[in-house]
């Protein structure tokens, strides 16, 4: 989880990732970054996430991001 | 034709109830456009103003559009003003544009009475209800003339002022002149309008739709960062011609959305606004038909949008750059060397561009226009002028122009030029801030802010800049130091910086 923070502090510095629930429907993660977020949670947790698993509510918070990759991780 | 309205009203009287615009909420047709414009000019010309900027401060949408159409119709000229952006951006801009009205809606209220700004503000959703004074827009019509600003659109400047590229009638119709004979685009182009009204490029979705009676809809903003909902919207809407940043066309492209969606209605697909990568673009002439046309287009806002393109004709290999091309039609670039002699095939040299898409200057900076709008130095016979586009480029063996790089600090960061001057300059007026630099990593597309000074941490920088930057300027990583590298000039030594940064720990 600490690893994913850092990722995201370092995608977007100086936001609150840890409280907030609505990182999409607020707009605080935008489009492009949202792709760039998706494309280092694979090479830093080695899962594949697909295109099919890009979806809103997969993105809207530090947890939901987190059980994604737990989700992939257990899959593999 | 003298005025970009004949366009509109010509596609009104042709294709009356033929839709025109869409967006995620609404929906309107020719006819729709045309009357709704005419209220909001009737409405707007009670300022008895001519070719004046007029800010439009509402989300990109169906009624944005609109009200720009509405701006023109009083004999002034819009000036789309991004909702998103930071407040004191939009008063830095201000200060140099003087806008003579705001037309907002009421959502946007609030927010606009808090601008820096003194004059009128006009409620969209009223103007646009209003009675049309028909005679009154024959008579503002009447003076019109193809050298009248049509809009003013705000780029970066490296000493953190925004310039504002002023285009005319008369450049917006020869470029939609050229975008039409060059993709073909007619009464059956359905565009898939991306990219932002306050971005040149979007230029050619408009202004090449209501030339021809086309459609265009406006994308929603949320699917691009869902790829399969993206090629559904692209599907649903019948979409058949896109013109989008790379970075976009690379989301589709990296995540292999066309195995899971397929899009056989769409035959153009267009790009600029920065370097496309050809490993992505093969990637998608793969997937899609063979008679889809690819298209790489070349141009800085101030020559309108494009000055040079390419049609993808064979196979670019992948560690070959994609070419921008030659000259579009009514346009004529040269590369020009340092000693201001045309460079040979092979050499590099800075593009310049003359024709009828170059931009009048930019409004209220005689001292910027006079630097980048200058006297053609191949031509010493009579005035004609030039734009000096600031990119370095080449011909290549084929006779291709190929993009070399940037003769300044400008960036390209996903698809915004980008003047990393104007970042150090809101970096500096951090209180506390004892020296900063910016550095682009064009790689890994990360904007890194290395800075120095006591008592100050990241979060702290980034609640200021977010202030006062658009979120595309924050830097996505931030350095802080002890002491900054210097060069033996005793500036800061951003060469080392761009080399070793990412060897330095943060403090």
């Amino acid at each position: 989880m600490e690893e994913l923070l850092e990722i995201l502090e370092e995608l977007k510095p100086g936001v609150d990732f840890k409280n907030n629930q609505h990182l999409i429907d607020d707009g605080v993660l935008e489009s492009l970054e949202i792709i760039s977020l998706a494309s280092e949670i694979n090479d830093e947790f080695d899962v594949e996430l697909s295109v099919a698993d890009i979806m809103p509510e997969n993105f809207n918070s530090v947890d939901a991001i987190w059980a994604l990759i737990q989700k992939l991780q257990a899959e593999e | 034709m003298k005025n970009v309205l004949e366009y509109l009203e010509q596609a009104d009287r042709s294709f009356p109830s033929k839709e025109a615009f869409s967006d995620e909420n609404n929906s309107v047709t020719y006819a729709q456009v045309v009357q709704g414009a005419k209220a909001i000019g009737t409405t707007l010309a009670q300022l008895n103003t001519r070719n004046k900027p007029i800010a439009v401060y509402i989300d990109k949408s169906v009624e944005s559009l609109i009200g720009f159409f509405g701006v023109v119709y009083s004999g002034n000229f819009y000036v789309v003003v991004d909702t998103k952006m930071p407040k004191d951006r939009v008063n830095t801009i201000f200060n140099t544009l003087s806008p003579v009205a705001i037309l907002t809606d009421h959502a946007h209220l609030e927010s606009a009475k808090e601008l820096n700004f003194s004059g009128k503000t006009f409620l969209y959703e009223d103007a646009v209800a209003a009675a049309v004074d028909d005679d009154k827009l024959t008579a503002i019509r009447r003076r019109a003339i193809d050298t009248d600003p049509l809009y003013a659109l705000f780029t970066s400047g490296s000493t953190g002022v925004p310039k504002g590229a002023v285009v005319s009638h008369g450049n917006a119709m020869a470029y939609a002149d050229w975008v039409t004979e060059a993709f073909d685009i007619n009464e059956d182009t359905v565009f898939g309008n991306q990219t932002p009204f306050y971005f040149s490029m979007s230029v050619l979705d408009v202004y090449s739709t209501i030339k021809n009676g086309a459609t265009l809809h406006i994308i929603p903003k949320s699917c691009f960062s869902f790829p399969i909902k993206l090629l559904e919207y692209v599907n649903n809407k019948n979409i058949n011609t896109i013109y989008w940043v790379p970075s976009a066309l690379c989301i589709v492209a990296n995540w292999k959305a066309l195995d899971y969606v397929q899009v056989p209605k769409l035959k153009k697909v267009l790009f600029a606004g920065e370097v496309m990568p050809t490993k992505q673009l093969n990637m998608l002439v793969e997937k899609m038909d063979d008679d889809v046309m690819f298209a790489n287009l070349y141009g800085p806002t101030e020559v309108t949008d494009i000055c040079t393109y390419y049609i993808l004709n064979r196979k670019i290999a992948n560690d070959e750059s994609l070419p921008i091309g030659n000259a579009c039609n009514n346009c004529d670039v040269m590369v020009v060397k340092e000693d201001n002699t045309e460079a040979a095939v092979g050499e590099e040299g800075e593009l310049c561009v003359r024709g009828s898409i170059v931009a009048m200057g930019y409004y209220n900076n005689p001292e910027k226009t006079q630097s980048a709008f200058v006297q053609n130095p191949l031509n010493t016979c009579y005035p004609e002028t030039v734009y000096k586009t600031g990119d370095i480029v080449k011909y290549n063996q084929l006779g291709e122009l190929i993009y070399v790089s940037r003769k300044d600090f400008q960036i390209k960061h996903m698809g915004y030029r980008i003047e990393l001057g104007e970042i150090e300059t809101a970096v500096s007026a951090v209180d506390r801030i004892k020296a900063s630099a910016c550095i682009y990593d064009g790689e890994k597309e990360k904007i890194v802010l290395i800075y120095t000074g006591e008592g100050l941490d990241n979060k702290y920088i980034m609640d200021i800049l977010k202030e006062k930057l658009p979120n595309y300027m924050c830097p996505n990583k931030m350095i802080k130091l002890d002491k900054m590298p210097y060069n033996a000039n005793g500036k800061v030594d951003r060469v080392w910086l761009k080399n070793n940064y990412r060897t330095l720990k943060s403090l």
